[in-house]
């Protein structure tokens, strides 16, 4: 068994055959690949029992199922109003230089994806951004980028 | 007034009300009131006054009522800590400070309708929270299955979808569908989550809902106005001399609270994120916030002298642009063409006098739209190109 079939399978052991639990499914998957694959989409179709187009179709609606490979460390930079106010782009323009990639890109290691966010919740504390799951809040261009760094040199993923 | 004193007198506000981040033995609680007939919950509901804190303002103890008066063997509460309005970030920090008020008031609400199940519905963004939370509630619900009570809750996750806020579109992204509002009615009280009678509340509603029960309706009553009960967390960001998270008495003037919050040169407060109203300088001490006025899920962005408005609805425009589900066509398109064509007008391919046009598309999505998504991008869109005009137009 593939190990994309095998996260499937293990997903749908935890969270159920109904069709409730297709996103919870899809989130154990994108959680570990950091994004949906053709192959993944067909195995939680074939799994849950439902079409393809149907899998494909309710993932595609979420902004945090990439449909693309991602990298291993997701960072996710607040657009929003307050988060632009406090500096936005300098933060965005440090993040780009440091990883030399546009917003949107993946370095080409494959360790980071850098994308952009509607609010993320922190207003108060802007800039923010998210890196996976973790919350980094009135960022510098140096804070951010210091961020960055520590997930360079990591060996493993978080 | 300095910051510093600023800072003191809010301090000292915050001492006279402090209903949400109170801490309270939560079991004596639940456990006072399993002796009561759940119908004794509702009415008290009913009595404060209390309306959803998630933006639209239903009146809570209705809510409660219509579900419970719904014959179903199964029936489930749903905390809506879908929190995605640019600006607010009060239900965060009230899941981070007090989980068990927020669990007691879904227990409390189960209990009132005779509920199973409850869920709740986080954010994507909040998935930091999930193991805290996780912890907290397994702790909760062996606490309720020691009293025999019939009901359990557990967390679902969003995937980064703002529309899912909306209740129906929670529902279907629960349901494991793409997250798009459903017709209304039927209201989910009577077809909600697997077409059972559900509640769904904001999470700052049901903390109010367990400091009525532990207190009594009146003391809720006593405090804001005839038509907005009770005391409100705002979330206050932007160009302000205190930022933050803040529980305050509804009624004040837009005036009062840029007197405590702004600057010294605020011209435009967004209340209510950028689905609210933009309220200019020249409207600040008319301006009630609370239901008679500019209704509010807590946002409060301040806007001073150096900020150009059309950026600010440039970038709600795009934010509504991204997060329009698509499924109706006032909304998707609308959307667009709101954006495109303050664009335009900027960059002088349109003349100042479309912006006239523009003004009357977003009425028809008001009119137009299906859901509240659609219908409240004419709020900010109106308030600020009519108030501002200049700046949009030049």
């Amino acid at each position: 068994m593939s190990p994309t079939s095998m996260l499937v399978r293990e997903a749908v052991l935890k969270h159920g055959k109904s069709r409730q639990s297709l996103l919870p499914v899809l989130q154990d998957v994108v959680k570990s690949n950091n994004y949906l694959s053709e192959d993944a989409l067909i195995e939680v179709a074939r799994e849950l029992d439902l079409s393809s187009a149907e899998v494909y179709g309710t993932a595609s609606f979420y902004s945090f199922m990439d449909m693309k490979p991602c990298g291993e460390n997701i960072i996710r930079i607040c657009k929003t109003i307050t988060c632009y106010m406090k500096g936005k782009d300098n933060i965005i323009k440090a993040i780009e230089d440091r990883l030399r990639i546009k917003l949107g890109e993946t370095t080409r290691d494959g360790k980071f994806s850098f994308l952009a966010a509607n609010c993320i919740g922190w207003c108060h504390k802007g800039p923010a951004m998210l890196i996976n799951d973790r919350v980094y809040t009135q960022l510098t261009p140096k804070s951010a980028v210091q961020a960055i760094e520590e997930y360079l040199h990591q060996g493993d993923k978080k | 007034m300095t910051k510093q004193e600023k800072i003191r007198l809010l301090e000292k506000q915050q001492e006279k009300i402090n209903l949400i981040f109170e801490n309270i033995d939560h079991w004596e609680v639940i456990d006072r009131v399993l002796k009561n007939p759940p119908q004794q919950i509702i009415d008290d509901i009913v009595e404060s006054g209390l309306r959803g804190r998630g933006g639209a303002g239903f009146p809570t103890g209705l809510k409660w009522k219509f579900a419970a008066d719904q014959k179903s063997d199964v029936k489930y509460v749903i905390c809506n800590a879908d929190e995605g309005e640019p600006g607010t970030f009060k239900d965060r920090q009230i899941l981070e400070e007090q989980p068990f008020k927020v669990f007691t008031g879904m227990a409390l609400c189960a209990y009132a309708v005779n509920a199973t199940d409850g869920f709740i519905y986080l954010r994507g963004e909040y998935n930091y929270l999930l193991p805290f939370l996780n912890e907290k509630l397994a702790e909760f619900n062996q606490g309720l299955k020691e009293r025999e009570m019939n009901f359990s809750i557990s967390i679902r996750s969003g995937s980064g979808a703002y529309v899912c806020g909306e209740e129906t579109a929670l529902i279907e992204s629960m349901e494991g569908h793409r997250g798009e509002p459903r017709n209304k009615p039927p209201f989910p009280v009577t077809n909600g989550y697997m077409d059972k009678p559900t509640v769904v509340n904001n999470v700052e509603t049901l903390v109010y809902c367990t400091m009525i029960i532990k207190e009594n309706p009146e003391f809720f009553k006593n405090l804001g106005t005839r038509d907005s009960r009770g005391a409100k967390v705002f979330s206050v960001s932007g160009d302000a001399d205190v930022e933050g998270i803040y529980e305050l008495e509804l009624g004040m003037t837009i005036q009062d609270f840029v007197d405590m919050f702004g600057d010294g040169d605020t011209k435009a407060v967004q209340v209510g994120g950028s689905s609210g109203f933009c309220v200019p300088r020249k409207d600040f001490k008319e301006t009630i916030i609370g239901f008679e006025g500019v209704p509010t899920g807590g946002s409060m962005m301040l806007f001073n002298s150096s900020r150009s408005m059309f950026h600010v609805l440039h970038n709600y425009l795009e934010f509504f642009n991204e997060e329009s589900c698509g499924q109706c066509t006032p909304c998707r398109v609308g959307c667009q063409q709101l954006l495109r064509g303050i664009e335009a007008i900027k960059k002088r391919e349109k003349p100042p006098a479309y912006l006239d046009e523009l003004v009357k598309l977003a009425e028809t999505m008001r009119i137009a739209s299906k859901c509240g998504l659609g219908q409240s991008v004419s709020n900010p869109f109106i308030s600020i190109s009519e108030n501002f005009r200049e700046e949009i137009i030049f």
